[in-house]
């Protein structure tokens, strides 16, 4: 038994080994760093502990453009994005020919890199001196005036930034809900279509019920990826987030560790726990609502 | 019969309804297939224009009567985009490998070995799941700037390699080969290791190779990570590469090169999702998740 | 409400690829279910009966043929139209609605001159409740019910539209063994009380003999024989339908007719006559032995099984086409077993002559040809 045990924790000992390394040490880690006022980094020095890191972030007006940048992220996209994910999930279910070419194409953003696609987009978006960019062709067609997207107003930025979050995440939700749907036993359809059921409302009292809990899931997991928004900001507005205004929390937390304005990894902690503290709350929110919502 | 012929009446207006219906449908899901598609549409395109021909184009144009692989020579010679592939593809072989094994010794552990604490330690395993990244990311940045691993392949993999879910997946997979094979393999003197390596992994083999792919796509886009630790180009990946091509590169107007080179990354992994189409989907379903 | 199917055809054509032929599901179906009667639909897994019940409710359209309510066509009618109530193998219970919001679910749907009230929906949802006695139940979802109870919410389910015909798939199937026979019988006690017409499918012989009015056995889409349960057992049109009736199943022997009369391995055994000279299947129900010293069937003798008022003997027989013949015979006859050797011999009217080739039955008149065991 004992041998045994041992040739067992040899098998466990490189996962553990990096686990411990690489993910449990560095997360008691952050939180001793954001206690340590006036960390230096070169000489790993500092001058007293308390909430003095946290106070400076909170002030910090790159951090609450981030943050409020975050959340106008977050309130748009996860909505919007389950909203048409169910949309098209469902249409998608309701065809036979045809559909597997349509699930291949949906799920191409998945497998591209945020950062090469996210310049397509900017190139697309994107208004300068030699073109105005082909969004903004399609807007003249419709009469719309010209705007850059990219170097432009806020809203405009910040209409590019959800359009492309919501691009990149919508196979993944997509995917999620057509499996959902074909779950879905056909026996409850047919006793439906037996009854003489409408469309509409099959769809709302029986097929919506049935496939809460992976709404539900993608939510969750929808509202903890937008909270860690990063790098599709990067992609269309480049490294430099705080100068265009369209910085999000993980932004701030990597510009304070690194870059330009680099060099505090306590300022870091602090705005990442911060980010850590507002998703939990939000999870928690999220399943204790949802919980209460599956029991009616 | 007058009730027949109402229903008559009746068939024939749902018939249309269900006809109009399904125009909607298809036309619904088109337009979302050409909002998928279009963005690569117009990066192959454009990667095709020639220099002066896209700057002359005042109002865009959706075609190209003079294609020309003049961007694709620019994209590898006048930066090193070549390197950054050959970088990327050492990094994510590197790092499949070293996580396939190191999860598959862990995974093999959990599931088939009997060692006190074993339920505990899974227990704890699963609860890392939970820890974000962004919040470890900071102190091993630190740890590998210490150890003096910026720029180098190693501080690039190491702290890549371990994946809770994927020694789940794992585990889940090992589990359910069944018992007698092992009981079996005892009898016949069979060592613990000789049975992972000639049993249980020719068995679980379409799960490997789905963690497999499925790391090699999360490894292929990866940015965060390596834009923190390399400021040496020599060791930039494709995802800070294109970053730096886009502020430093060809000058900051020639797009059509830019395209050109988004093109040469995008491509290596359109191409490893048509062939693995299915394994990908199914994995991702199983509670994959970007990033 | 009569139903009537004729010469009902259903084809599922093949779905692009080479290996998925064009199938035949059911193939120029006629029959009647008479109004009021409770009909079992009876066939081997795969034999097109659940394709024949989704027809009659309208899920599925027949390739060729026409189906009638009484005297009405109901062939092009969507399934609402056609007053059907389904009630599925599996129940397909809505698991996130109570009892009652399942049995109010069909009602809801009502429009038009059909439109019900809440109080007019809300009785008519507890009659049904009241009629398979789930009164107590109505607020549980179905996950807290046990098998035989969700069964009777969706009968429940099913009735409560008021519905010309009833239909069930398979509805025994989901229960265990002593479920079943109690709820085969709440089944058949619901019909009697409701006087409804009801179709049911099952593969289990004993199942819809028990309780059917009438029977229909089908095979490979196609109708094979249709009547009273007792007068199929008895007069079985083919030694599919033999096979299929009755446990014990029927005992077949490789036989052979010379001169009228029935040889089981040379050995004569019953005179059959206006049966030409052929090779035949012989089917014996496992009643028609008749235990006696001189008779001519000698079978080895295995093992005697006591059921109480009957016994079961299990024995050989060279000609048998199973391992063994088994006989159920009263237990006041005594079996004298010689040597480990049985002798019986047959009952005439529990013997079934078939073709080798087409397996269809070969009548014949007949008297024992020793009948000598009393």
């Amino acid at each position: 038994m004992n041998q045994n045990s041992n040739r067992a924790w040899l098998y466990l000992l490189p996962s553990v080994l990096l686990l411990v390394v690489f993910l449990i040490y560095p997360l008691i880690d952050v939180f001793i760093y954001s206690a340590e006022e006036g960390y230096n980094f070169a000489s790993q020095t500092h001058s007293g502990v308390g909430t003095y890191n946290y106070s400076y972030v909170l002030h910090d007006p790159y951090f609450l453009q981030a943050l409020k940048n975050t959340f106008i992220l977050v309130i748009i996209t996860v909505p919007v994005s389950t909203g048409i994910a169910l949309l098209i999930s469902a249409m998608l279910s309701s065809i036979r020919p045809l559909r597997q070419l349509y699930q291949t194409v949906y799920f191409l953003p998945y497998v591209t890199n945020t950062l090469a696609v996210g310049l397509v987009f900017m190139v697309l978006f994107q208004k300068t001196e030699y073109t105005d960019g082909l969004v903004n062709l399609m807007l003249q067609w419709f009469g719309g005036e010209t705007v850059d997207f990219i170097d432009g107003p806020y809203w405009a930025k910040m209409f590019v930034l959800c359009f492309y979050t919501i691009w990149v995440v919508m196979p993944f939700k997509i995917l999620v809900l057509t499996s959902a749907l074909a779950s879905v036993n056909p026996d409850y359809y047919r006793a439906a279509r037996v009854d003489g059921t409408p469309k509409l409302r099959i769809f709302t009292k029986i097929t919506l019920p049935m496939i809460a809990p992976m709404i539900v899931y993608l939510v969750i997991t929808g509202f903890i990826g937008a909270f860690k928004a990063y790098s599709d900001a990067v992609a269309l507005f480049g490294t430099d987030l705080n100068a265009a205004g369209m910085n999000t929390i993980v932004g701030y937390v990597y510009d304070m560790l690194y870059g330009d304005s680099g060099g505090y990894p306590s300022y870091a902690s602090a705005a990442a726990i911060i980010l850590f503290v507002i998703v939990l709350t939000i999870t928690c929110i999220n399943l204790l609502v949802s919980k209460r919502q599956l029991e009616n | 019969m007058k009730r027949n012929a109402d229903f008559e009446i009746e068939r024939r207006r749902t018939e249309n309804k269900n006809r109009v219906l399904k125009i909607v449908t298809y036309f619904g899901l088109s337009i979302w297939a050409v909002l998928v598609l279009f963005p690569f549409y117009w990066m192959v395109l454009t990667s095709f224009k020639s220099y002066g021909a896209y700057n002359a184009e005042h109002i865009p144009v959706f075609f190209t009567l003079a294609p020309t692989l003049q961007n694709y020579k620019e994209a590898f010679t006048a930066v090193p985009l070549g390197k950054y592939l050959l970088n990327t593809l050492i990094f994510s072989v590197f790092t499949t490998a070293a996580m396939v094994a190191v999860s598959t010794l862990a995974a093999y552990a959990f599931a088939r070995l009997r060692f006190r604490g074993r339920n505990l330690l899974f227990g704890i395993f699963l609860s890392m799941m939970m820890i974000p990244s962004e919040l470890v990311v900071i102190t091993n940045f630190v740890t590998i700037t210490e150890l003096d691993l910026r720029n180098s392949f190693l501080g690039l993999i190491l702290p890549s390699i371990t994946s809770v879910f994927y020694i789940y997946l794992l585990k889940e997979s090992f589990e359910q080969v069944p018992d007698e094979l092992y009981k079996a393999a005892k009898v016949d003197g069979t060592s613990d290791f000789k049975y992972l390596l000639k049993v249980m992994i020719p068995i679980c083999r379409p799960t490997i190779i789905t963690i497999m792919i499925l790391k090699l796509i999360e490894c292929w886009n990866s940015y965060i990570w390596p834009r923190l630790i390399t400021d040496d180009q020599a060791y930039f990946l494709v995802s800070n590469g294109i970053q730096e091509i886009r502020e430093n590169g060809f000058g900051r107007e020639n797009i059509p090169a830019m395209m050109a080179a988004v093109v040469v990354i995008s491509v290596p992994l359109i191409i490893l999702f048509l062939i693995f189409r299915k394994k990908i989907m199914e994995g991702v379903s199983r509670g994959g998740m970007k990033g | 409400m009569e139903v009537k199917l004729k010469n009902i055809t259903k084809r599922f054509p093949g779905r692009g690829r080479k290996e998925e032929r064009e199938t035949v599901a059911v193939k120029d179906l006629s029959f009647d279910v008479p109004d009021g009667t409770l009909v079992g639909l009876l066939g081997p897994s795969g034999c097109g009966k659940t394709t024949t019940l989704n027809l009659i409710c309208g899920l599925e359209n027949p390739t060729d043929g026409r189906i009638f309510f009484g005297e009405e066509d109901v062939t092009d009618l969507p399934p609402e139209l056609r007053g059907v109530g389904m009630v599925f193998q599996n129940y397909a219970l809505y698991p996130h609605l109570t009892v009652l919001q399942n049995i109010l679910f069909p009602l809801e749907n009502l429009k038009g001159k059909n439109r019900l009230s809440k109080k007019e929906m809300n009785d008519r949802a507890m009659e049904a409740a009241r009629l398979v006695q789930i009164e107590g139940l109505l607020e549980r979802k179905p996950k807290e019910l046990s098998g035989g109870q969700q069964q009777r919410v969706a009968i429940a389910r099913a009735l409560v539209k008021m519905p010309r015909v009833l239909l069930l798939d398979e509805p025994l199937s989901n229960l265990d063994a002593r479920l079943r026979l109690q709820t085969r019988e709440e089944i058949c006690k619901i019909q009697k009380k409701t006087g409804i017409t009801t179709l049911f499918v099952t593969h289990d012989q004993e199942e819809a003999m028990s309780i059917s009015d009438r029977i229909v056995v089908m095979r490979d889409g196609v109708l094979m024989q249709e009547g009273k349960p007792q007068q199929v057992y008895d007069d079985p049109v083919n030694l599919f339908v033999a096979k299929f009736l009755g446990t014990p199943p029927i005992n077949v022997f490789e036989a052979e007719v010379k001169d009228e009369v029935l040889y089981f391995s040379e050995q004569p055994v019953l005179e059959v006559k206006n049966v030409k000279d052929q090779p035949v299947w012989a089917g014996v129900r496992p009643e028609g032995f008749v235990p006696g010293k001189d008779g001519p069937v000698i079978c080895e003798l295995d093992r005697v099984e006591v059921l109480g008022r009957d016994i079961s003997v299990v024995c050989r027989h060279a000609a048998c086409q199973a391992e063994n013949v088994r006989a159920i015979i009263n237990s006041e006859h005594e079996l004298e077993s010689g040597l480990g050797k049985v002798s019986f011999s047959l009952k005439p009217e529990k013997v079934f002559l078939f073709g080798r080739g087409d397996e269809e039955r070969i009548p014949f008149g007949a008297s024992c040809v020793s009948d000598s065991g009393n």
